[in-house]
């Protein structure tokens, strides 16, 4: 048996009212979606909002078991240089494992999770990581922008511990170009939104569905999930209807609460459905793109034993307002923003990046073995003043680590997208301390010694050479 | 412990340049307007120096690399010339070479400059940390995005909670140091900064760094500041007032207080040390008692603060009471920033550590004018550069 062994999903803090969008932009466009779409900080894209889903999915697995990771996206942050094997680092998983980044496809997070799949049933890998995540661009004034949502999801599939297995699958793929970008375009284009939903959705979600299910030997009342993304929540209900489905078998579209995330949409859902699901539940998952995909995943009695906060609520129910329009084009990088001097951005050494990537990718230091004390960044001279031993170390990672603040400051003159920069001296529960800049915290809500926790997250975009320098940041620990 | 350099060595002339936001002055008008006070106050002519040390710390966006800034610049001939850099202990750094090359023997006349243009460099505030500081090396990634200003407000934040203030009563605290310094700055023709402020004003000031507002944080400016230091035995022949070098140590951070929790953010451990070997060099065994006055690294007014503690005349955690009660201020019991301080007189980084110095040495020999202490027998000078967790501090004793 082979399936899903843990899952998580990532929803970026922020949230933006759809009414404060129309507020901004309703002149131009007149369509008014309800509800608020999640966004991602300034400091955030679909490669670290990766990181975050795996960071909840690997709890209580040891990383250095994971044989591969599949990373699936449409918006990866380099067009080359797999973003997989960043995060595979950030994890600190091994590196004699398998890394694929899928992407193009809206799809690519179904193909991405399939051939994990078969990939552990064919019994190459035996854990293999799928994440899903995306961060789309919609053109201001455009309805993508009102629908798009940030977001991501992972899953890790094993054949021991499985609390929902892998039935089957039935895929379809068509090159309808209902939405396209080339890599010189910032926004996609798309076609006709009456086509997109006549010739797209309602003709290939029904096609996949049908096509598992014939396949299965199952009929529409044999599922207690059918999972499926469409743009268009009336004809997401119409599709449903067509086959069958009552509506209590539908799972709810996270559209008015996260808004429409890519590649990571259907496993966001997913993750969604396996929060609620029962033993011997039927979950069909369908995604959409350049065709379909539909899995068939059954519930073990293994799917009882799931973590406490483990799956989408705990995200979902952690948000903050985002109620500037300007700000949310800001952190996209849509409005040009006067950064001043101290906004730019100067050059990275990438051979200095390439030696230290444990130390800045994975938050890797060293732990004395003299003296016991962690220390980070590595030091080969300890730092412990009663001690000093020299090259007496081992390695010991500190992003799995509980901290605390020890102190902070709110600074208004170093520069941020998001003022003031806040920074802190950071205490790691059994030693170690550094300082750190601090993300995803309100002006005027911390205090010495509240919890903390390390988050992966991206500290510059150096546009003029093309490099995103990633690292960790401190954030205080949601309640 | 060694015997160290007390006695040894003796400064016979100083420069100090007006500091400020010198738009009309560059780095190298500004060395010649130090350097020729300097010469002219030690009646000496330039061939008469056989060594000099340079102080400067940025120095890409400043004044260039190496020694030639200033030996092309004063036409210095052909002597040793040494370009130093410890962040804004450079000019101590500076004054540290030339009396250690004269102690030991090397040269009888040896000049400390030190120099900082900070105004062509283009920032309010000092440049950007990882444009300059950290650029090459993994600090560029791991190190926060932070400022000076926010490294010493942390010790603020710490400092308040530790002693159980409450940010307004802390900040009160703070605010008085700085109205002591504006006030002395008025005295000084030669300050930056010279305004009278009040502590409402203080205390209601744009925010920079949280507990830190803008009047808890010193002037940037431009501004050099030279000495010319002697055999003290052959002091006398140049001047019948020359001041002597009693101490002169400096302390620099191992990394346990960035990166070790036993740091506890309220004091600077390199003030500390540099103080206990300062002392011990000096002869001096009760500080409070047996300073005179005091020019500390104000940087920021929470580093004056944890100073009084550091240097030994405040106990821990009691620096308050000592500012309460005047004890700083110019008619107290020791006189702390008598020329304005980094706050007023302004900081031009590589040139604050002689710029203190020259006010010790201004005020020994009876002529800072309307701000003469009266009677002072040693003065302390206090150079911090870094940052609390990873400090550079230089603390140096002079004396008649």
């Amino acid at each position: 048996m082979v399936g899903i062994v843990s899952y998580s999903a990532y929803v970026p803090q922020y949230r933006i009212s759809r009414k404060t969008i129309s507020s901004a932009m309703g002149w131009l466009n007149l369509a008014a979606l309800p509800g608020e779409k999640a966004v991602a900080n300034y400091d955030e894209d679909s490669l670290t909002m990766a990181v975050a889903a795996n960071l909840d999915c690997l709890q209580g697995t040891e990383r250095r078991t994971i044989d591969s990771l599949y990373f699936a996206t449409a918006t990866a942050p380099y067009q080359e240089r797999g973003s997989a094997a960043i995060i595979a680092t950030a994890l600190d998983l091994r590196s004699d494992i398998r890394t694929a980044d899928f992407t193009n496809s809206l799809k690519a997070g179904t193909s991405a999770l399939l051939l994990a799949c078969e990939s552990v049933k064919a019994g190459g890998v035996r854990k293999a990581l799928v994440c899903a995540s995306d961060c789309r661009l919609g053109k201001p004034g455009g309805s993508q922008e009102m629908i798009f949502g940030d977001g991501a999801a992972a899953l890790l599939i094993s054949n021991e511990g499985v609390m929902a297995s892998l039935e089957g699958s039935y895929s379809v793929s068509y090159d309808f170009p209902d939405h396209w970008r080339t890599t010189h375009d910032k926004f996609d284009r798309a076609l006709e939104d009456r086509l997109i939903r006549d010739e797209g959705y309602t003709k290939f979600i029904p096609e996949a569905i049908s096509g598992l299910m014939k396949k299965a030997g199952m009929e529409a009342k044999d599922l207690a999930k059918v999972i499926y993304p469409c743009l268009y929540p009336r004809d997401h209900a119409a599709i449903g209807r067509r086959l069958e489905f009552q509506p209590g078998q539908i799972q709810e579209p996270l559209l008015a609460v996260v808004g429409e995330s890519g590649t990571a949409s259907p496993l966001m859902m997913l993750v969604a459905a396996l929060e609620e699901a029962k033993p011997g539940d039927n979950i069909l998952v369908v995604s959409y793109g350049n065709g379909s995909e539909a899995l068939l995943f059954k519930a073990t009695e293994e799917i009882e034993k799931r973590r406490e906060g483990m799956g989408i609520k705990k995200r979902l129910a952690s948000k903050r307002e985002l109620d500037l329009y300007e700000k949310y084009l800001t952190f996209r990088g849509i409005l040009p923003v006067e950064v001043g001097l101290r906004g730019e951005v100067g050059p990275t050494h990438m051979s200095v990046a390439w030696r230290d990537r444990r130390t800045i990718l994975a938050l890797y230091g060293v732990k004395c073995k003299r003296c016991g004390t962690p220390q980070y960044p590595a030091q080969r001279v300890c730092v412990n003043p009663d001690c000093g031993a020299i090259d007496e170390m081992e390695d010991y990672c500190f992003s799995d680590k509980r901290c605390t603040l020890f102190s902070y400051t709110e600074d208004h003159l170093a520069f941020s997208l998001s003022p003031p920069q806040i920074y802190g001296m950071i205490d790691f529960e059994g030693g170690g301390r550094y300082v750190f800049d601090i993300t995803d915290c309100e002006s005027g809500t911390l205090k010495v010694g509240v919890p903390m926790q390390m988050t992966f997250r991206r500290k510059y975009a150096d546009e003029v050479r093309g490099i995103y320098g990633y690292f960790w940041k401190a954030t205080p620990v949601s309640e | 412990m060694p015997e160290g350099i007390k006695d040894k060595i003796a400064i016979i002339g100083m420069g100090c340049t007006k500091f400020g936001e010198l738009w009309d002055k560059s780095a190298e008008d500004l060395m010649v307007d130090a350097f020729k006070e300097a010469l002219e106050d030690a009646g000496i002519d330039k061939k008469d120096i056989q060594a000099a040390w340079q102080g400067n710390q940025y120095t890409e966006v400043n004044i260039g690399h190496s020694a030639f800034p200033s030996s092309t610049t004063l036409k210095l001939p052909f002597i040793p010339v040494t370009h130093v850099e410890n962040m804004c202990a450079s000019g101590t750094e500076a004054l540290r070479g030339a009396c250690y090359a004269v102690a030991s023997g090397a040269y009888d006349i040896a000049l400390a400059l030190g120099v900082e243009k900070l105004k062509d460099t283009g920032y309010a505030g000092l440049p950007e940390v990882t444009h300059l500081m950290v650029r090459g090396t993994k600090g560029r990634v791991i190190e926060p995005t932070y400022t000076a200003p926010g490294m010493f407000a942390m010790m603020a934040t710490r400092y308040f909670a530790r002693y159980n203030l409450k940010p307004e009563e802390g900040k009160k605290i703070l605010a008085k140091i700085s109205v002591k310094s504006h006030h002395n700055g008025t005295l000084n023709p030669k300050a930056h900064l010279r305004r009278e402020v009040t502590i409402e004003e203080v205390m209601n000031a744009p925010m920079v760094t949280w507990p830190l507002g803008l009047y808890d944080c010193c002037g940037v400016s431009d501004g050099a500041a030279a000495a010319i230091v002697v055999r003290a035995d052959m002091a006398k022949n140049f001047r019948s007032d020359p001041v002597y070098v009693k101490a002169l140590q400096i302390s620099v951070d191992s990394g346990a207080s960035m990166l070790h929790t036993d740091y506890d953010y309220t004091h600077v451990e390199p003030s500390y040390r540099a103080a206990l070997r300062a002392y011990e060099e000096a002869g001096i065994k009760d500080p409070r008692q047996e300073i005179s006055m005091m020019e500390v690294h104000d940087c920021f007014s929470i580093t004056e603060l944890v100073t009084y503690e550091d240097l030994l005349i405040s106990p821990r955690g009691r620096a308050w009471e000592d500012v309460e009660s005047g004890f700083f201020e110019l008619d107290g019991k020791i006189p702390c920033q008598p020329d304005g301080g980094l706050k007023c007189f302004g900081h031009p980084i590589g040139a604050s550590g002689l710029r203190m110095l020259y006010e010790m040495y201004k005020q020994l020999q009876g002529k800072a004018g309307p701000r003469q202490i009266k009677n002072p027998k040693l003065g302390l000078t206090h150079n911090l550069g870094g940052n609390p967790p990873r400090a550079v501090v230089s603390v140096a004793i002079v004396g008649l």
